[in-house]
């Protein structure tokens, strides 16, 4: 039995989800909740966001996200692919860093333009 | 290298030796243990410039407050200090204090102070509308002023600097050598020395252990923690004068009082404490407030900008130890110097002068002394001459403080000073960066960016303060030296 | 050197955020076509620049971006305008005649003139001072705000072993970001009995790394001489003050602080602004109007958000009402009505309305002071009529809260509006 608390809306309800009876939620009060709980409970996944370092301009940094989310246990590892790249300068928004992130089928991509 | 004289501790004190020797052809070293000046007891003290009632007459403090006080004001317009004459208040909530009061007088008129008048409770109100309305009188001593402490230590220095002394800055003096005719020999923490044939020592609450290091113990420093508030600039006005209560054993009290800078101070309590310890403690803090509140009833503290705490080196002697050491010939104490110590600084400074020649320095006069110091402080300039001054240099185009309104040129003017700084506090106190509400949330990084490019200091060696003041952890992304 | 036509503007906005940037563009759309932004930073976006973590225009873009990404929607827009951005250029002083002083390194001292203002100079974090904290004053206590910018934008780590103090959005963002980079974040410790914080960012910042979070905590000394060492953390009981016998030491070497944040009114105060000692910004219309005629505020300078979609609006309201202002659309009806915080709120924005001057419908912001969990009722109240009645399911104080008011409700309206906040159970 897994406690959390859903995210989708203010409300926070608290959920209960049992991994030993088809990951059955209780404790929501609408559907989108059982389906958060349920996600959360088998795969949570997350968007990633941080930084790449830049060359050949005054930004030292660019920022970037994941295009779509991934699962919640490769976060430190699509961290780790950020690690040693530096991107030079101009760098387009939407600009592909890094390619299928840890073999989730996300990217990285930059978040702004940087000239 | 040997030089004429040492002076150990850049504090007001020192500095205040190293400007009146720099006036002299003698070969001038400072020996300051940290990696910028005063940067203990004269830094967090409330900057005030006594008129010289407190003293006991015939005591050197009074002696020195006098003639310090009155040397204030020219040296301070001379040297660029930001400094206030605002007069002071002792207020008196009883008739026994009123008594108190009629002390302070007498002994204030003994002492040779002017311009004072004892005042009943309406005309203090009249004066002062936001105090306590249980006040029944005051002393009023209009030659009492404010001054920003640090400044006036950096001003001395840099002048004495300018004039031929040569500034050591972590010079950590841990062991003196005698050397008979040759004077000292002084050891630094790291292993650096200088020998010297007179040595000044101006090191603050360390002046016992320094002395101890030539000269049978003489006095005990007994350090004396008083802790802070200092408000928002928007509560300058709240006060016109310093304020002070009786003064007891423990000393002058809590005061409350418009700063040079145009902020109100609120302090100190009076607590044995570390040589080394300025945190500020709850209870201490509560005690300020108590005590300032007793004076001020609105004074509203959640109008605090920031707190901190100094330490005083009173000692156990009852006055002032300016003398020479003894059994060590040429070697100066000028110790124990708590309240009025930062009044009395330049006066300390030139009795220091006459009891090296009464040991037989020779002194001969400079024909050439530079005696100015200006510092371009942009908001301070009208309109018009802003318009000029960014025209002549761009850099005085990029306000780099919002609070406060400070140029880069004027960071880039400390830079390149006698005694640039070399840390983030050490651009804030000579430029103000940082002091204003939002306590450097703005200006903060950019202040780090200017000083690691100016000063070629990498992000590791980038010290807040005092040398071991890191700022930054590492860089993201593990890369190191990309564009940093 | 005012008075040139090249140095007066139809409009004038202070500050290139989100706020700053919808403004314009909004008058610019209205018909406004000299129009001058001006930015300290040397970019435009403000705080979104430095906010690279998602939830950003959920409302208004029906998209999650990041702050970047969200600010650079706009500065496109502006881009597309005739919109003059003056970058690193600071204004010192706006006067009541609306006179604005401006400095750069290129331009020199301005004087510029705007038949209409906005100011939209957004907010400042609370800083250590302003809270007391006791102990030392070591190096590496931050704002959670200042760690932020040296993290994303300079790129370094301000420590590695963090304790944050606030469980505001700001706190939480910072404890993720801390921790996915390589720091250990100890905890974060809470002054009241809840967070202020969303709960997405509770759970995907705090749990999502095991980081403690201690409610009706706080810090009561910090230790270290040169850098941070460590630091006491104490309960507190009902009244705020600390329970004897509860210390908790942490060995950190680094405190972020996330404790409030403040408008930045600088400006506005020295302008001689009617103010708000409530929302600290300045006191406003329906339309963002100051107490000085043709000079407007709006974003985080008025109140402090959660939601850059609701800045925005607020720009765009502030925008379109300069324009009007400029065009000199009539007031058809003089009447004001003054806004009043009833049971359990805070304040509104706007303080006062005129319908005169307003749309169909206007939206009036405010905050609650405590918690609901359950459902209770918003009541609108002219006098001891009830003008309107709205459920709501949940409400916190960290969660801004937008009702409507339309012409019709306001037409024979007479007494101020009182909003106050009733229990389910109520009526």
């Amino acid at each position: 039995m897994k406690n959390l608390i859903c995210i989708c809306c203010p409300k926070g309800c608290h959920l209960t989800v049992d991994e030993n009876n088809d990951f059955a939620v209780t404790g929501n009060t609408c559907k989108r909740g059982e389906t958060y709980g349920k996600q959360e409970v088998k795969d949570p996944q997350r968007i990633v966001t941080s930084t790449v370092a830049v060359s050949g301009s005054t930004y030292v940094r660019c920022p970037v996200k994941t295009d779509k989310t991934i699962s919640k246990g490769l976060m430190f590892e699509a961290m780790k692919s950020l690690n040693h790249i530096v991107i030079p300068a101009p760098v387009k928004l939407g600009q592909i860093i890094v390619q299928n992130v840890c073999n989730t089928g996300a990217n990285f991509i930059a978040t702004r333009e940087i000239k | 290298m040997q030089y004429d004289v040492a002076v150990i501790g850049c504090g007001v004190i020192g500095a205040a030796a190293a400007y009146s020797l720099s006036k002299y052809k003698l070969s001038v070293t400072i020996l300051e243990a940290e990696n910028d000046v005063a940067d203990a007891t004269t830094k967090a003290n409330s900057g005030i410039l006594h008129a010289g009632y407190d003293p006991e007459p015939g005591s050197i403090m009074a002696d020195m407050n006098i003639k310090g006080v009155k040397m204030a004001k020219e040296l301070c317009k001379k040297l660029d200090v930001p400094v206030k004459w605002p007069g002071s208040l002792v207020v008196a909530f009883s008739d026994a204090e009123m008594k108190t009061v009629k002390q302070l007088y007498d002994r204030g008129i003994k002492n040779g102070v002017k311009n004072m008048e004892i005042l009943n409770g309406s005309q203090v109100h009249a004066m002062e509308p936001a105090l306590s309305t249980e006040i029944k009188g005051a002393l009023l001593a209009k030659d009492a002023g404010v001054v920003y402490p640090w400044e006036y230590a950096l001003a001395l220095a840099e002048t004495a600097v300018r004039n031929g002394v040569e500034l050591r800055r972590n010079f950590k003096v841990n062991q003196i050598t005698k050397q008979g005719k040759d004077g000292y020999m002084l050891k630094s923490e790291s292993g650096d020395f200088v020998t010297a044939k007179y040595v000044i020592n101006a090191a603050g609450v360390y002046t016992d252990f320094i002395h101890n290091l030539v000269a049978p113990p003489a006095f005990k420093i007994l350090p004396n923690r008083g802790e802070y508030y200092l408000m928002d600039k928007t509560e300058g006005n709240l006060v016109t004068r310093v304020i002070f209560q009786c003064p007891t054993e423990k000393g002058k009290g809590v005061l409350v009082s418009p700063t040079a800078r145009g902020n109100l101070i609120v302090g100190p309590n009076a607590v044995d404490g570390k040589k080394d310890y300025t945190g500020v403690t709850r209870s201490g803090l509560d005690y300020v407030e108590e005590y300032a509140k007793k004076s001020v009833p609105s004074l509203d503290l959640r109008a605090s900008i920031r707190n901190f705490a100094g330490v005083r080196a009173n000692n156990d002697q009852n006055d002032f130890i300016i003398r020479e050491a003894e059994n060590a010939k040429g070697f100066i104490d000028l110790a124990g110097i708590k309240s009025p110590g930062l009044t009395s600084a330049p006066a300390i400074g030139e009795r220091c002068v006459e009891l090296l020649d009464k040991a037989g320095l020779k002194l001969e006069a400079k024909k050439v002394f530079i005696d100015t110091r200006k510092r371009i402080k942009f908001t301070d300039l009208s309109v018009a001459e802003k318009q000029e001054l960014v025209k002549k240099n761009p850099l005085y185009g990029r306000v780099i403080c919002r609070c406060e309104t400070i140029t880069e040129g004027e960071i880039i003017d400390a830079l390149r000073a006698p005694i640039p700084p070399v840390s983030v506090d050490g651009i804030k106190r000579r430029c103000g960066t940082g002091m204003g509400r939002c306590q450097g949330g703005f200006c903060g990084p950019r202040v780090m960016e200017i000083l690691m490019n100016e000063a070629h200091i990498s992000y590791r060696d980038l010290v807040m303060d005092k040398t071991g003041s890191y700022m930054l952890e590492g860089v993201t992304k593990g890369q190191e030296g990309d564009n940093l | 050197m005012s008075g040139s036509a090249e140095n007066t503007y139809d409009l004038i906005v202070v500050g290139a955020g989100p706020a700053g940037l919808a403004a314009a563009v909004e008058a610019w759309n209205k018909g406004l076509k000299k129009i001058l932004i001006i930015e300290r930073a040397k970019e435009a976006g403000g705080i979104l620049v430095q906010c690279i973590h998602n939830g950003f225009g959920l409302h208004y873009f029906k998209e999650e971006l990041t702050g970047p990404e969200y600010a650079g929607r706009f500065i496109e827009m502006a881009k597309k305008t005739g919109i003059e951005i003056k970058l690193d250029t600071m204004v010192l002083d706006v006067t009541p005649d609306r006179k604005v002083h401006m400095i750069n390194t290129k331009d020199g001292y301005q004087i510029l003139e705007g038949k209409s203002i906005i100011l939209a100079m957004g907010c400042r974090e609370r800083t250590r001072g302003a809270i007391g904290i006791p102990g030392t004053r070591p190096a590496g206590v931050y704002t959670a705000g200042t760690a932020q910018r040296l993290l994303n934008i300079e790129g370094y780590m301000p420590g590695k072993r963090v304790l944050i103090l606030g469980s505001g959005d700001i706190g939480l963002i910072m404890a993720r970001r801390l921790t996915l980079e390589g720091a250990k974040v100890l905890a974060c410790v809470e002054l009241l009995p809840f967070s202020g914080g969303l709960t997405r960012n509770i759970v995907q910042c705090l749990h999502d790394f095991d980081i403690p979070l201690y409610l009706s905590h706080t810090i009561t000394e910090i230790k270290g001489d040169r850098r941070v060492t460590g630091a006491v953390v104490m309960k507190l009981d009902e009244h705020r003050k600390p329970v004897p016998g509860t210390e908790m030491e942490f060995d950190c070497d680094t405190i972020l602080l996330s404790v409030g944040l403040i408008p930045e009114n600088e400006l506005t105060k020295k302008a001689g602004i009617k103010m708000d000692m409530r929302t600290k910004g300045a006191i406003v219309y329906e339309d963002r109007e100051t107490s000085l005629p043709g000079v407007f505020a709006c974003g985080n300078a008025v109140h402090v958000h959660d939601l850059v979609d609701f800045v925005t609006e607020e720009g765009q309201l502030a925008g379109a009402g300069a324009a009007a202002y400029v065009q000199g659309t009539e007031n058809t009806d003089s009447k004001v009505i003054e806004l009043e915080n009833g049971n359990d709120v805070g304040y509104t924005v706007p303080q006062h309305i005129r319908p005169g001057k307003m749309g169909d419908m206007t939206g009036v912001y405010f905050r609650v002071r405590s918690v609901h969990k359950e459902p209770c009722f918003i009541s609108i109240k002219s006098g001891s009529t009830e003008i309107a009645r709205l459920k709501r399911d949940h409400m916190a104080p960290g969660e801004m809260e937008r009702i409507n008011l339309t012409k019709d409700q306001l037409k024979n309206i007479t007494e101020k509006i009182t909003i106050s906040i009733e229990a389910g159970d109520a009526k």
